[in-house]
């Protein structure tokens, strides 16, 4: 018998042609905007480097060691701010890690869907306010109870140690701490929920399977996540350490290193908002750019290295 | 397949009851179901099923795809609550409603294998076979360590893995995974071993060995597997139950089953006339 050639349809060449040229310029459209985007961030690491060259030239390493900020002298160490950033920051990750694991638990274990969706969009709702909103509430909310409840009580009963003591101003790292850690919130939140969501359901039948408890069956599932969790972590940490409009309403603002959580302080980011439009000298300007450079730097390794963490344990699953 | 044919399968040699006795009512019974209904919200999947699981047997589940195998299978070790299904109806374990019992007690006696190996990906092969150990509070290493051992024995893959106790269980192969989900459930010491479809996504060698593995357990342990395949329904059980649009049709010894029928249903599926 015969075989028959199966007869296959083209599309016309001509036409063909022209869907061609138009995928071509739409593909090379897109990877010129692709490369735009990438090639603006190191555009921006490279005009930093260079607007912070006197100061990195002048100081070397010692602008992280030293606390001097002088204009007048132009002598300038980055210390106190550099501080600020990351005691605020780590108390926003003390008082929110529990809460975003607690709620994403919640929302990926045991809550029925027609509560899961509305809690978590009222929690990515929090990632919308904007931050000077979350600044003004800090200010006239949040600083009063610190001064008035939060400070009274924790020096009273945990006064004994350094950590918990300070001023009675109510500004101070404690209120940008928790102001951060309520904008931090949703991003932990709801990307460990979604690193939870995504470890299969064979996972939590083989542990029910074997006679573990609700419990147990979600530690198996926090196991599986935990990596997926620390990136979330991380992208949060960066997110803390970066926010500059609501930390500088309510961190006080002053230039010195304490141990006292309750004690005003500055941040990197509120040191750059408030004084770039005051640097008189290209030394004092440059100064402040490296400070930049420095917060650039950071939260592009945070991100980067949160990003591959939660890629890599999300990717695990989806075969 | 030809009926016929069914004498030429490798069936490994097992003693099968007389031919001429229809129901297993002389075999003393691990579990029964009586008169379940299963639901998924309004949809039933399990419709007044009434089923003996015989003391250390093989008890084969066929059916076409859909029938509600799985679903009468979960409903056993009740883990068709854990899919969001509810029931009605009653599952005897030893004469005692398993519906009347904690559930995390009931799946410690009933144990279940997955159509999907699923090990424990943060695990190693060792720490994935002693989950279950751990889970009861078993905190002894020289036990847990014997019960390790003897469990990837049982599931036939200690010679594989005893140099590689502490890789990753996703180290291993398709077949080899789920031998290590076999170890895991056999370390907490089930009275009754339920697997769905458990060779169903390995190459034929891993089918294989999993079906001596099946033919060994039943030594000790009460079995029911639920498998698309009937010559493998054949070659590994003892009794084989059809399922057809969540009813029973009919269940049998199995070479009863495969060589004569009483319902036309059966007759119909085992020859591949639909399904
Ligand atoms: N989680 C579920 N939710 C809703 N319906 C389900 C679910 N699982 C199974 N079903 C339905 O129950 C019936 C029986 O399914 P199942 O027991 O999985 O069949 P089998 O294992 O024989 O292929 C099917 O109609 C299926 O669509
Ligand atoms: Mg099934």
């Amino acid at each position: 018998m015969k075989i028959e050639p199966p007869v296959l349809v083209f599309p016309s060449p001509s036409k063909s042609r022209n869907r061609n040229i138009g995928d071509l310029v739409f593909k090379n459209l897109t990877l010129v905007f692709a490369i735009v985007v990438l090639s603006l961030v190191f555009v921006m690491a490279y005009e930093m480097y260079k607007g912070s060259s006197l100061s990195i030239e002048k100081f070397g390493w010692r602008f992280l060691w030293t606390s001097v900020w002088d204009p007048v002298k132009g002598d300038f160490g980055a210390l106190p701010y550099v501080y600020g950033t990351i005691v605020s920051s780590l108390v926003a990750l003390v008082i929110a890690l529990p809460l975003s694991i607690g709620v994403s638990i919640f929302l990926s274990e045991l809550a029925p869907r027609w509560l899961e969706r509305p809690v978590s969009f009222m929690v990515e709702l929090l990632a919308a306010i904007p931050s000077i909103v979350y600044g003004l509430w800090g200010m006239f909310v949040l600083v009063p109870v610190v001064r008035k409840f939060i400070g009274p009580f924790i020096t009273r009963y945990l006064g004994f140690i350094p950590l918990f003591n300070g001023a009675p101003y109510g500004f101070g790292m404690l209120a940008a701490g928790i102001v951060l850690a309520i904008m931090i919130l949703p991003i932990i939140t709801s990307i460990s929920r979604d690193v939870m969501m995504s470890i299969p359901n064979t996972q939590r039948e083989a542990a029910f399977a074997l006679g573990a408890t609700k419990w147990e069956t979600t530690k198996i599932i926090l196991s599986n996540a935990k990596s997926g969790i620390a990136g979330a972590t991380l992208l949060g940490l960066g997110r803390a350490i970066g926010e500059t409009m609501a930390v500088t309403m309510v961190i006080g603002n002053m230039p010195q290193i304490s141990a006292h959580l309750l004690d005003p302080a500055y941040s990197m980011a509120s040191v750059l908002a408030n004084e770039f439009s005051e640097a008189t000298t290209q030394l004092y300007l440059s100064a402040l750019i490296e400070i930049g450079l420095l917060l650039f730097a950071v939260r592009i390794i945070l991100n980067a290295a949160a990003r591959l963490i939660v890629w890599s344990v999300t990717s695990k699953f989806a075969q | 397949m030809e009926l016929a044919t069914i004498e030429e399968l490798e069936a490994p040699t097992m003693e099968i009851p007389q031919a001429t006795q229809p129901e297993i009512k002389t075999i003393p019974e691990k579990m029964i179901a009586q008169n379940l209904n299963c639901f998924f919200g309004k949809t039933q999947a399990i419709k007044n099923v009434t089923l003996s699981i015989p003391t250390q047997k093989v008890l084969a589940i066929i059916g076409p795809s859909g029938c509600g195998k799985s679903t009468f299978l979960r409903s056993l070790n009740r883990m068709h609550e854990v899919a969001g299904g509810t029931m009605t109806g009653t599952v005897l374990l030893d004469g005692l409603n398993i519906y009347d019992s904690d559930p995390v007690v009931v799946r410690r006696r009933v144990g279940m294998v997955f159509q999907k190996a699923n090990p424990f990906p943060m695990m190693s092969i060792f720490d994935n076979v002693a989950a279950g150990l751990r889970l009861n509070g078993l905190g002894d290493k020289n036990k847990v360590n014997e019960i390790v051992e003897r469990s990837l024995k049982q599931a036939a893959l200690w010679d594989e893995v005893k140099d590689s106790l502490n890789k990753s269980g996703m180290s291993l192969s398709g077949g080899q995974q789920q031998r290590l989900c076999i170890a895991r459930t056999l370390a907490v010491d089930p009275e009754v071993v339920l697997m769905d479809e458990p060779a169903s996504a390995l190459d034929p060698i891993s089918t294989a060995k999993i079906e001596e593995l099946i033919y060994d357990l039943k030594k000790n342990y009460t079995i029911t597997i639920v498998t698309h395949n009937m010559q493998q329904a054949a070659r590994v059980s003892d009794y084989t139950a059809f399922f057809y649009v969540g009813e029973l049709i009919e269940v049998d010894d199995t070479k009863t089953m495969f060589t004569a029928p009483r319902k036309k249903r059966t007759e119909d599926y085992i020859t591949g006339r639909f399904g």
